[in-house]
């Protein structure tokens, strides 16, 4: 609570400045470049912070065919355990990739809309380029796509409780939010488990490109475990019991590795403006039947 | 409409291009995958946008007639990683463009290479490709 009295400004002045100050530690690199590195050090204790991207390259974080652990290709392996309303729900998107994709122009994901991804999502779609500042009281994401940040407590409180209309804060029921309650704990030197809930329920987000659903009763634990000064990875269990009958896995020890501490984040937003003007000159079109512009 | 098939190119770009993956922004199902298109051009627009860059050119053919094509590339940041930028393409440019057209035979498609006027070729494909790491 007392965090709420000091200064949002100088919280995230301290953030910027502890995190840079750990990551030029870590890498001691003197300038721009992406430049092959020295094999890695030892993983520093209780520290996540720096600039990461997916260490299989930037293809690995798109996920266009849903979570990485388990995409929407059709695999029976790859089915997660839906419940009978979440079969129904899933059925009822409309998504552009995975096995019962359509084609641009029937879609209905709200991710065309340039609607916020929300979480999980952020961490299924374009996964790219990821800042994480990091001081006693926070850990701060900053996400690459739509320059998105959420936060995670580290200060000790504890995990909201679901309550009817949002989750329960203390004594005050607070609001779904698209990135929802996030709490984090250190299970060990090197290993930060997170817990998230208070998500938007399912007619505002999705949980992959594929069309996967998720309610406002979704759980979300997150292992980030710092393999090396260079490495980490992001591990992701769904627990929903309105869509899914058990908790299942959707990203598993997904690799990332640390960039240079002077590595400068492109923006990549997704504007309503462009993406119209896309839709009009390519998706619609693209998506007609032969010959024929959408309503020609 | 199609103006000048080659067919060494597309056989070539294929085998180069075969085996990456393509993780476009929407569904590849309207796209003729197994086809290849090359077309000269000039080009009227590049624009430089999320979710597909589009780059719109005029083609014409012998008879004088002009088809205005656009074709698409992956967004920004995947393209500054394949060497692409805003200045990469200028309107009025001298292009030929190689592209995966749509199924329903209007003229769009999904380009796989540019090659501009100074004769140096962009790779649509470089950018989902490359791995900065390796």
């Amino acid at each position: 609570m007392r965090i709420r009295f000091i200064p949002s400004l100088v919280i995230l002045a301290s953030l910027v400045f502890s995190s840079l100050a750990v990551a030029q530690n870590n890498q001691a690199k003197p300038g721009p470049g992406k430049e092959a590195k020295a094999a890695s050090g030892p993983a520093p204790r209780h520290d996540i912070s720096g600039t990461w991207e997916p260490a299989n390259g930037p293809g690995d974080g798109i996920q266009a065919n849903g979570v990485k652990a388990m995409p929407n290709d059709g695999k029976p392996e790859h089915q997660p355990p839906y419940s009978p309303y979440g079969l129904q729900v899933y059925k009822s998107h409309h998504a552009l990739e995975g096995a019962d994709a359509v084609l641009p122009g029937f879609y209905d994901d709200p991710r065309d809309k340039c609607e916020p991804l929300g979480f999980p999502r952020m961490n299924f779609y374009n996964l790219r380029e990821t800042q994480i500042l990091q001081n006693p009281y926070k850990i701060v994401m900053l996400y690459q796509y739509a320059t998105t940040w959420r936060v995670i407590w580290t200060d000790g409180r504890a995990l909201p409780k679901l309550v009817d209309g949002g989750v329960m804060v203390g004594n005050e029921v607070k609001e779904p939010r698209y990135y929802g309650y996030s709490v984090g704990k250190w299970t060990d030197d090197t290993t930060l488990v997170v817990d998230t809930i208070g998500m938007m329920g399912e007619d505002r987000v999705w949980l992959d490109t594929a069309g996967r659903p998720i309610s406002d009763q979704l759980h979300v634990t997150e292992t980030f475990h710092r393999v090396d000064q260079d490495h980490l990875d992001w591990s992701v269990t769904i627990d929903d019991p309105k869509m899914y009958t058990k908790p299942w896995v959707a990203m598993n020890k997904f690799p990332m590795r640390l960039e240079n501490p002077h590595e400068d984040v492109m923006e990549q937003y997704c504007s309503p403006i462009e993406m119209e003007k896309y839709n009009k000159l390519f998706g619609d079109p693209s998506s007609a039947p032969t010959g024929k512009a959408p309503g020609k | 409409m199609i103006k000048r098939a080659i067919p060494i190119l597309a056989v070539v770009t294929f085998l180069l291009s075969a085996s990456i993956p393509l993780f476009a922004h929407h569904g590849t199902a309207a796209f003729d995958s197994d086809k290849k298109i090359t077309l000269k051009g000039t080009v009227t627009e590049w624009f430089w946008s999320n979710p597909h860059c589009l780059l719109r050119f005029d083609v014409k053919d012998d008879n004088g007639h002009v088809t205005q094509w656009i074709g698409e590339t992956q967004n920004p940041v995947t393209m500054v990683n394949g060497g692409w930028s805003k200045a990469s393409i200028k309107t009025g440019d001298e292009v030929t463009v190689t592209l995966n057209p749509v199924k329903n035979g209007l003229p769009l498609g999904r380009i796989v290479t540019v090659l501009l006027p100074s004769g140096k070729t962009l790779d649509a494909n470089a950018g989902i490709r490359n791995n900065v790491y390796k």
